[in-house]
């Protein structure tokens, strides 16, 4: 898998979810075998992990909602949050071209 | 008392049956007191309590959870509550169909046991020709886009094949890989003495699993679980009794372990009786080793205390007789002369004799009713 970069644009891992857990009042992660309860700024992040925003995109949306927002943050989190193999980048390569062109113009 | 958090997992055996007669099986010896299974309503009953309670992970086990007949359809409950669902299976009859009706029901993940890398020695471990289709159910639920786990015990007979066995699971493309050492609960602890590998055989192994971690880190998750015998330390077991999970037999009884039945004073609360609300709260058996208030010296005043949580109460109970006292792994107990003893009884021993000699679990539906048999 290839480095995380601004441009990358990471997904959640096939069986991984982001659910809402009402017993204890907070975002949790699942995955194959466990349980993670991120912090609420990983939990914005990884809410944001669609495939189609790139991370440069994800630091911006972050930092219109929230003060103090360093992209180089957001990177490093989504770095360790890649090597504990909770998300993945979409390897542009294998993108929809169909489905995918007109978005990308007007999402980029 | 200890603070009680509501548990994140269920373990769920949903049968003791299985096709498979592994020596190393966990399972309770007596399975014949478990042919009495849950029906499909009070399952899903189960699932829904659990979820209330604040159970996150499910895990469809046994035995062979899809011996049960209804699991498409308990799969399609739980998953319309919000469970994360694992199955833990041996996968024979895990074909293509079953496998994507599972997959459309809610399934999130499977987890499939392999025996050996060798065909000819998995087969004799399981005692049963599956190999194959193991390999076969892998592939499928690789094309369904399931996340897959390889999972293999490992003991004396195949420890030696642990880069071979590290090769296949990354062929069938598992996403993680649990090498566990074999654990010495039911079937397992009367087949101790052929199961048990030497010294050499574990430091070679972890070498290479250590290795195989680093080179396929961005491919496959390698999970390794130690040998507790050879260590000095105990493991933290269940990190902590009755704090995170919980497991419901095949008849209904609730446990804070999977093997916490072998504790004989236990008296554990069965779903047909209490709410799983009261079992994990308020039961004697899930309040019995909360916290550390309970333990003896030397755990009472190891400063390891909130690590280990003295290790293992059932492995206590059944090498001391007393399930309170220090996990006899502990190079700090007392008894620790008993775990040498059995390496030293392994080791003496001689080479692994063929499975054919070991101690095979049989399928509940093959032993008598119980109360006919032993006590």
């Amino acid at each position: 898998m290839a480095a995380i970069t601004a441009e990358s644009r990471p997904r959640l891992r096939p069986g991984v979810r982001l659910v809402f857990d009402a017993t204890r009042g907070t975002r949790v992660l699942l995955y194959p075998e466990g349980v993670l309860v991120p912090n609420e700024t990983a939990a914005e992040v990884l809410a944001r992990c669609d495939g189609a925003a790139s991370v440069a995109r994800i630091s911006a949306q972050l930092a219109e909602e929230y003060d103090g927002v360093e992209p180089g943050d957001v990177l490093a989190l989504l770095g360790r949050l890649a090597e504990r193999r909770f998300i993945e980048v979409v390897d542009i390569e294998v993108v929809d071209v169909e489905a995918g062109t007109d978005r990308e113009a007007t999402d980029g | 008392m200890a603070d009680v958090s509501p548990p994140l997992g269920l373990l769920a055996e949903l049968t003791y049956r299985c096709p498979l007669h592994c020596a190393y099986c966990s399972n309770p010896v007596n399975l014949a007191a478990y042919r009495d299974e849950l029906s499909t309503e009070q399952w899903a009953d189960v699932f829904t309590q659990a979820r209330e309670l604040g159970v996150l992970q499910l895990h469809l086990s046994g035995g062979e959870p899809l011996a049960r007949p209804d699991l498409r359809e308990l799969v399609e409950h739980a998953h319309g509550l919000g469970l994360y669902l694992n199955l833990v299976t041996a996968a024979l009859s895990l074909t293509e169909a079953a496998a994507a009706a599972l997959a459309a029901a809610g399934l999130d993940h499977v987890q499939i046991s392999v025996q050996d890398a060798d065909p000819v020695s998995a087969n004799a471990i399981a005692g049963v020709r599956g190999h194959d289709r193991k390999l076969a159910a892998a592939g499928a639920v690789k094309r369904l886009g399931l996340p897959l786990t390889a999972n293999v015990v490992l003991h004396r007979g195949n420890l030696d094949r642990i880069a071979e066995i590290i090769d296949l699971a990354e062929a069938m493309g598992a996403d993680r890989l649990e090498l566990a050492n074999t654990q010495y609960y039911g079937w397992g602890l009367l087949n101790r003495d052929v199961l048990m590998p030497s010294r050499q055989q574990l430091d070679r192994a972890q070498r290479v699993a250590a290795a195989a971690r680093e080179r396929l880190a961005e491919k496959m998750t390698i999970v390794y679980i130690v040998a507790d015998y050879h260590a000095d330390r105990p493991k933290p077991c269940m990190n902590g009794w009755g704090s995170r999970q919980l497991t419901v037999s095949p008849n209904g009884e609730v446990l804070p372990c999977p093997v916490a039945a072998v504790i004989d004073d236990l008296n554990p609360e069965n779903v047909l009786r209490s709410s799983l609300k009261q079992i994990w709260y308020a039961s004697e058996s899930f309040n019995r080793f909360r916290g550390t208030a309970w333990m003896p010296e030397p755990c009472q005043s190891c400063p390891q205390k909130e690590i280990d949580f003295g290790g293992c109460r059932c492995q206590a109970y059944q090498l001391t007789g007393d399930a309170a006292a220090t996990d006899p792994v502990c190079g700090l107990s007392p008894n620790r002369g008993l775990v040498d003893a059995a390496l030293a009884a392994a080791a003496d021993a001689g080479p692994a004799p063929a499975p054919a000699q070991w101690a095979t679990r049989i399928s509940p539906r093959r032993m008598p009713r119980a109360g006919t048999v032993g006590e």
